[in-house]
């Protein structure tokens, strides 16, 4: 740089006028560390709700205060229903999403492996996944009977289709290169398999277990409705019968208790069996 | 062991990509092939490692197997080919346990690979958390674990920045100084053609054929970057590639995967 270049540089960094921050652009579109907001955002609603209710603002016949729910649910405790409920639900969720998403996955695996399967139940699976399973409630009633069977089954078919659908599709987005890493180190089929195209499509199956897991506790509730004593489904319908709100309440609240374990539950398995994606 | 590729051609669909391709690769010898942008050199190599079979000619083995070759065409591949999900022990595992070798002796190869090329301190860190160059060096460790006759590598270093490309093609040629080992290598890049390869194959453009082999005789270590007389050969590649480069550059391509 030449002597006159650098006086006029100078020149030019005297003058603060013509001197400007750039403009900052880069902000927005990213999470935030707002963690306290959500719990803050529900306490600050539950205490309105109260307080509409005790000042007569919100009629009860409408709605019951949240602290009627909560007296219905602490009775419940009392008489110790509350576990034979609880129980009961739990037993066929337990059992039928299990089920429903082993069976899933082995049937997506299939399909996603091998041609002539997937030629031969794609086309079954696309037309029975978006039949709501509720329809058919009666007629699984009619086959397994009133009692468990057909609870059980309600909530295996509703979690076995999405189950398929996410597997296979998790398997056809398994990183071919990876695959043909394997066959290229002479390993075999079912290695390939197990070690490669499994944990390959471990995400998609995951994200699977979450959505199979919500539509369970839909089919739970609503399997529940016919001929259960017991369960939450039961419960809530009893409530609802009888138009005891805060009882219905306090199983709806049950409900969404039960749905964020589950997240949860499913949360934490993604985080321990994903934990190579950092 | 030696391989021998005798009158290969091969189309896909309506398009020829290969025409009557003849060569040997000896033991202990690295074969470079070069050419323009899509005639054939991938293909070419999924034919000798046996992933893909040619509509014509075949690829012979001569010789016997390598004592304790667990795989004798290994493959290293242009974006590592290593699992998410395992450290790099593990990945160097995957390719192990299929032999039913038993614990111990997996774990003593593994040692073996990562200290013979300088990776013994990433044992059990997962392929995210290491470099570009790093992870091919894993790849590499990966494929020499399973003791290959040949090496196949598919532009094994293209997907990594110019110096550690360098770097590579050093550990790859003391790794040759060590254990002389045969690889088919394919590249574009005509420096890494000249510095690594014993003989330098052209290609020309679709439908690949051979255009001439280039012998290099100069021992590897000699060779170097601004080397005279490699300058000179690489000026004569690019002399023969340009044309074909050229004219490939501005076909139009309608091959659906
Ligand atoms: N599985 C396939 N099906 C159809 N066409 C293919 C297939 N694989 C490769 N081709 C076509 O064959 C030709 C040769 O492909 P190949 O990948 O072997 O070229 P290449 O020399 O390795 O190219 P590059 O330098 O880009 O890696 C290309 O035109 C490609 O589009
Ligand atoms: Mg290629």
């Amino acid at each position: 740089m030449s002597q006159s270049d650098m006086a006029e540089r100078a020149d030019t960094s005297g003058e603060p006028k013509s001197l400007r921050a750039v403009p900052y652009r880069g902000g927005g579109f990213r999470p935030g560390h707002w963690r306290f907001v959500g719990p803050l955002v529900f306490a600050v609603l539950l205490l309105c709700w109260e307080a509409g209710s005790r000042s007569g603002v919100i009629s009860n016949l409408v709605l019951p205060a949240p602290s009627e729910a909560l007296e219905a649910l602490r009775q419940l405790v009392e008489t110790g229903q509350l576990w034979l409920h609880l129980g009961a639900s739990l037993q066929r969720l337990v059992i039928g999403w299990s089920l429903g998403v082993t069976l899933g996955v082995a049937v997506g695996l299939l399909v996603g492996l091998l041609p002539l399967a997937r030629a031969g139940l794609l086309p079954l699976v696309s037309a029975l996944f978006p039949i709501p399973k509720i329809a058919l409630l009666p007629l699984f009633v009619i086959w397994f009977g009133i009692g468990e069977g057909s609870k059980v089954a309600t909530i295996l078919f509703g979690s076995f289709f999405p189950t398929v659908i996410a597997t296979y599709g998790g398997v056809d987005n398994v990183d071919r290169t990876l695959v043909r890493m394997g066959q290229s180190f002479g390993l075999g089929w079912w290695s390939i398999v197990r070690k490669i195209i499994l944990p390959g499509a471990m995400p998609a199956i995951l994200s699977g277990c979450r959505i199979s897991a919500s539509i369970a506790i839909i089919l739970l509730v609503a399997a529940e409705m016919i001929g259960a004593e017991y369960g939450i489904g039961a419960y809530v319908l009893m409530a609802g019968s009888l138009f005891a709100t805060d009882q219905l309440l306090a199983g709806v609240a049950m409900l969404s208790v039960l749905g964020l374990v589950v997240s949860w539950l499913i949360g934490r398995a993604e985080r321990r069996l994903l934990r190579w994606r950092g | 062991m030696d391989l021998l590729l005798r009158g290969i051609s091969h189309r896909y669909g309506g398009t020829e990509v290969m025409r009557d391709i003849n060569l040997e690769i000896r033991r202990g010898e690295i074969v470079c092939i070069i050419g323009p942008s899509g005639c054939g050199k991938s293909t070419l190599l999924r034919f000798i490692g046996g992933l893909e079979r040619p509509d014509a000619g075949e690829v012979l083995l001569s010789g016997p197997e390598p004592e304790g070759s667990l795989n004798p065409l290994t493959y290293v591949f242009q974006d590592f080919a290593l699992l998410p999900w395992r450290t790099v022990a593990g990945n160097i595992s995957l390719v192990l346990e299929d032999h039913g070798l038993g614990r111990q002796r997996i774990a003593a190869i593994i040692d073996d690979v990562l200290a013979r090329t300088g990776l013994s301190e990433f044992r059990e860190a997962l392929p995210r958390q290491l470099s570009g160059g790093m992870r091919q060096r894993v790849a590499i460790a990966r494929a020499l674990a399973v003791r290959p006759a040949v090496m196949l590598m598919d532009e094994p270093l293209s997907a990594l920045d110019s110096q550690t490309r360098e770097l590579l093609m050093d550990d790859l040629v003391s790794l040759w100084q060590r254990e002389r080992f045969t690889a088919c290598y394919v590249t574009h890049n005509l420096a890494e053609a000249v510095r690594l390869g014993h003989r330098v194959v052209v290609l020309s453009r679709r439908p690949g054929q051979i255009r001439t082999v280039v012998d290099i005789d100069m021992d590897l270590a000699e060779r170097g970057p601004g080397h005279p007389e490699l300058e000179a050969i690489q000026s004569q590649l690019w002399t023969l590639l340009r044309d074909e480069a050229r004219a490939a550059d501005r076909e139009i391509t309608d091959v659906a995967e």
